[in-house]
């Protein structure tokens, strides 16, 4: 076995343990009677150990990966998404380990497979290093960076359990709209993530040659039959879908068709737990909040911001300037992926001073921690995919 | 407004909310409430206090909270605008100049593209009222932090231990009830043991640790300031130089912005994956992608000339330095880096001709032209010449007649040449362009038959200077600092004071972290028995709580 084999198998191996954790946490929260914290504190510690496990496989993943290809896996897509999901456990860990509390388990396991499943999707082949990453500012910045995203969104899980308890889900409310639309959204990824695997293991593609933008021919590659057909393509493959709707040349339809598969996976997916369960998602996780201790959660999710705020200004603003400045020559150029640090880094600011100056604290507290979690997730993936910069490696 | 006097005799400046000797609550807003607003110790901020002139106005306009993130936002949302489309340094154009900017916007982008170029958000980020926004922030994180340093300051320096009673139990953490006779000194003891400072007075104990922690927001603000003054610096001139330099393998340049230094190229080199690396690790990766770059490098050598060398000149050159210019690994010189930035591979450098009887195909020599510095007049044996009677380095066509060139880079060179040989005297004019030759006055009995080229690679340099960095590097630290200062250490206190019957009162505080301040608590009160005491916030939220539900 190889290295790079071994290092897939260690992120099996930790995927497997986060997933059975997820449930040993849930148990641990709802085994309880009203009032009484027996169960948690007998189950919550297995799924500790369980998710300790899990971690450290989830580290031998990285090293070895890093050993197989000498540098830090943190350099693509693949790599980067896959140590946030790690990170998030990591912070978790953190800060179980300080406060004791399973339902947040409950919450960041099932985010932090999400966020690994939706990582695997993209090429995970270990691939070498283009001449702008070959620094050892990669393993610096984007660790620290990794880092500090991993423990901020655990603000966003503790506002979750919070707004969970608080959101009063029997009244139509804004509340609960958004609420539902974080639950639905969870689920988009989910959608993806089955889309992807399927058409990926049926073995689906289908070529078109097109014209780009700037007006010359290219060719692409759909992974998923197209919804969408590219500005003026013509097939190349047989027996393929014929795109319901040509897209002007900015668009890139080939992503726009796996948005809508994704989109409509997802909903089915939606409303088929909805209509099982008879309730929103918020409701059947609802019963799981029950005992949950609102100021601890607050407490927590602050905390969370007050260890991640100064780890991701040194990751993201300075440590991302001095490399900026040896590779690019300038240590800010208003990239997209720059620009998106310096908000996700504002946004946070804010939190701060405004749970510190105008008592922002408890609920809308918890609905900034889930707002900052959105932030880092677009900067994450739409900058990466959307918006091309001089950070899409993906 | 008048200078506040307290029951307890001392006298406070106007807008004080809590005593600064006692602690007594001031303002009856401050009397009726629970808890006392521990912020800024119930000190008087300027911006609470005074509303009057134009002055008052502006301070406490900029010393809001409110204000502040205010701006934040408003940044925060004009720099994602910035990133819908690219900004106009990142698009790519033929020609670059405002009109085929806006041009481009408008083709690729559509209607969306003309607006978003016609709102100016095509260079958002230096535009005049980003730059104002950033100002007014500048502004506010100066006022907004001496409106609360100052007061701030003179209140932590000048505490007292003995505070009022109606102070303590308006703490959150706040306990009441008796205790042993020595309970003073072993909770001394014990707060000692944790790292307090310890004060006594009397019958009253402080407890404090971690005061400066307190200052960790002005620290950060500072930085924050030092940075921005950095940035402001660029605009000074000679703080700052961004200049490109294209250079051609073999050739030697004037360093741009610094005149006595020179580079020479000696080659410039690409090297992409072959898959063969780490065992074969990457191949698939190569094979998915089909080429992967490795390495860009520009060999150099730095020259300075001598200090009384004519500018141009390039005799006399000392070496200073040979150099492999790579992605990450500038050649840095003098407070100037020069960075590999961009190439251009095989760029036209000399072209090769034959001149040649069309019939007989016989040729009368060859003539090498060189495509950056051509000469006038080429001599050939049996006294043929060739003359080059106009160059156009980059044809794009004629106008009125007149062969045109785009740029003066040798991208599809042009020659307009008249050759003369003993059979056709008079001189033959011929137009050659690449696998292309017009004769102008009619058919020509000789012709220039193209022979070879030669190709050469030009390495695009930036070259840099700035001298704001160690400002920038200083601010960046100081904002590191006073971040980790405020957000990693807590300014925690305790109050305990031993009344004549016996009975004990003590009160907590801290700016954050409630959890270890009770775990805190928690040891000294299982060390000096001290008595039980309540999280008065949770009781008041239960309260609040249980109200609701019987409400319902």
């Amino acid at each position: 076995m190889t290295l790079a084999e071994m290092s897939s198998n260690f992120l099996y191996a930790a995927f497997i343990a986060y997933l059975i954790a997820t449930f040993v946490f849930g148990g641990a929260v709802k085994g309880n009677k009203a009032g009484t914290y027996n169960s948690e504190s007998r189950w919550g510690k297995t799924a500790f150990i369980i998710t300790i496990i899990g971690f450290l496989a989830n580290l031998a993943y990285f090293f070895t990966r890093w050993g197989a290809t000498g540098h830090a896996p943190l350099s693509n897509m693949f790599e980067f998404t896959t140590a946030f999901g790690m990170t998030l456990v990591g912070g978790f860990l953190v800060l179980y380990s300080l406060y004791k509390t399973p339902v947040l388990g409950m919450i960041v396991l099932p985010v932090a497979l999400l966020i690994i499943a939706f990582a695997s999707m993209f090429p995970s082949e270990v691939s070498p290093l283009i001449p702008a990453l070959q620094s050892n500012w990669l393993a610096i910045h984007v660790s620290t960076v990794v880092i500090a995203e991993g423990i901020l969104a655990i603000s966003a899980a503790a506002g979750l359990v919070y707004l969970l308890k608080v959101v009063d889900l029997t009244k139509k409310s804004k509340q609960r709209f958004w609420l539902e639309a974080i639950m639905y959204s969870l689920v988009l990824v989910l959608g993806f993530v089955i889309a992807s695997t399927y058409f990926t293991a049926t073995g689906y593609e289908a070529n078109f040659s097109y014209v780009d933008k700037e007006g010359l021919e290219a060719e692409i590659e759909y992974k998923m039959p197209p919804v969408f057909g590219m500005n003026e393509y013509t097939a190349l493959s047989e027996g393929t879908m014929t795109p319901i709707a040509e897209m002007p040349a900015v668009i890139n339809a080939s992503k726009l068709t796996t948005v809508t598969w994704s989109l409509i996976v997802g909903t089915i997916l939606y409303w088929v737990i909805r209509l099982i369960a008879r309730r929103r998602i918020s409701a059947i996780l609802k019963p799981f909040v029950k005992n949950v201790n609102l100021n601890l959660m607050d407490e927590i999710g602050y905390r969370a911001v007050i260890i991640g705020f100064p780890v991701f200004s040194l990751g993201a603003l300075v440590f991302a300037m001095i490399w900026a400045q040896i590779a690019w020559s300038r240590f800010w150029g208003w990239d997209p992926k720059e620009v998106w640090a310096l908000i996700t880094w504002l946004f946070y600011a804010a939190y701060l001073h405004l749970r510190l100056g105008k008592g922002w604290q408890g609920e809308k507290s918890a609905w900034l921690g889930v707002i900052g979690f959105t932030i880092i997730l677009f900067n994450l993936v739409a900058v990466n995919l959307i918006i091309a910069g001089l950070h899409s490696y993906a | 407004m008048d200078k506040m006097q307290c029951q307890c005799g001392h006298v406070n400046p106007p807008g004080t909310i809590l005593c600064e000797s006692c602690g007594r609550s001031l303002t009856e807003k401050e009397q009726n409430s629970k808890l006392v607003d521990m912020r800024y110790e119930g000190t008087a901020r300027r911006s609470q206090t005074y509303n009057k002139s134009i002055i008052d106005k502006v301070w406490n306009f900029f010393s809001s909270v409110k204000v502040g993130v205010g701006i934040i936002v408003a940044i925060l949302v004009a720099a994602a605008i910035g990133t819908i489309l690219p900004q106009e340094e990142y698009v790519q154009v033929a020609v670059r100049n405002e009109d085929t900017i806006k041009a481009y916007y408008s083709d690729v982008y559509g209607e969306i593209g003309r607006i978003y170029h016609f709102l100016g958000f095509h260079d958002l980020y230096s535009s005049f009222w980003f730059i104002i926004l950033v100002g007014m922030l500048a502004i506010s994180l100066i006022i907004a932090s001496l409106d609360r340093f100052v007061p701030l300051y003179r209140s932590l320096k000048n505490q007292r231990v003995l505070r009022h009673e109606s102070f303590m139990n308006k703490q959150r953490i706040y306990g009441k009830g008796y205790a042993q006779e020595d309970v003073l000194a072993k909770s001394e003891t014990k707060l000692k043991e944790l790292k307090y400072n310890v004060t006594r007075d009397k019958n009253g104990l402080l407890a404090e640790k971690g005061r400066f922690s307190r200052w960790g927001p002005y620290v950060n603000h500072i930085g924050l300031i030092i940075f921005l003054f950095g940035v402001m610096l660029r605009m000074v001139p000679g703080f700052y130089v961004d200049e490109t330099l294209w250079i051609r393998e073999g050739e030697t340049r004037a360093i741009p912005e610094v005149p006595e230094y020179a580079l020479e190229s000696k080659s410039f080199e690409l090297e992409t994956y072959s898959g063969e690396e780490k065992d074969g690790a990457f191949s698939e990766a190569v094979d998915r992608v089909g080429s992967v770059a490795k390495n860009y490098q520009t060999d150099v050598i730095l020259y300075k000339k001598p200090e009384d060398s004519l500018p141009g000149a390039t005799e006399d050159m000392e070496i200073v330095e040979e150099y492999p210019i790579r992605v990450n690994q500038p050649l840095k010189f003098d407070g100037y880096a020069v960075y590999q930035m961009d190439f251009k591979l095989d760029e036209l450098k000399a072209m090769t001709f034959a001149l040649t009887n069309k019939e007989t195909e016989e040729s009368l020599g060859e003539l090498t032209i060189d495509l950056i510095n051509p000469e006038k007049l080429y001599e050939l044996e049996n006294g043929a010449t060739v003359e080059l009677k106009g160059y156009y380095p980059d044809f794009s066509g004629f106008e009125n007649g007149e062969p045109q060139t785009a740029t003066p880079l040798p991208n599809n060179p042009g020659f307009l040449v008249e050759m003369t040989t003993p059979e056709t005297p008079k001189g033959e004019t011929s137009f050659i362009l690449i696998q292309n030759t017009i004769e102008p006055f009619g058919e020509n009995q000789f012709k220039l038959e193209f022979q070879g080229v030669e190709t050469r690679d030009v390495s695009g340099l930036t070259i840099r200077k700035d001298n704001t960095l160690p400002i920038l590097g200083l601010g960046g630290l100081i904002f590191m600092i006073g971040v980790a200062q405020g957000m990693y250490f807590n300014h925690r206190r305790f109050w305990i004071q031993q009344k004549a019957n016996g009975e004990i009162i003590l009160a907590g505080h801290t700016n954050k972290n409630w959890f270890a301040l009770k775990k805190d608590l928690d040891q000294v009160s299982a060390y000096a028995s001290l008595p039980a005491y309540s999280d008065q916030q949770e009781e008041i939220e239960k309260q609040l709580k249980k109200e609701g539900e019987e409400a319902l």
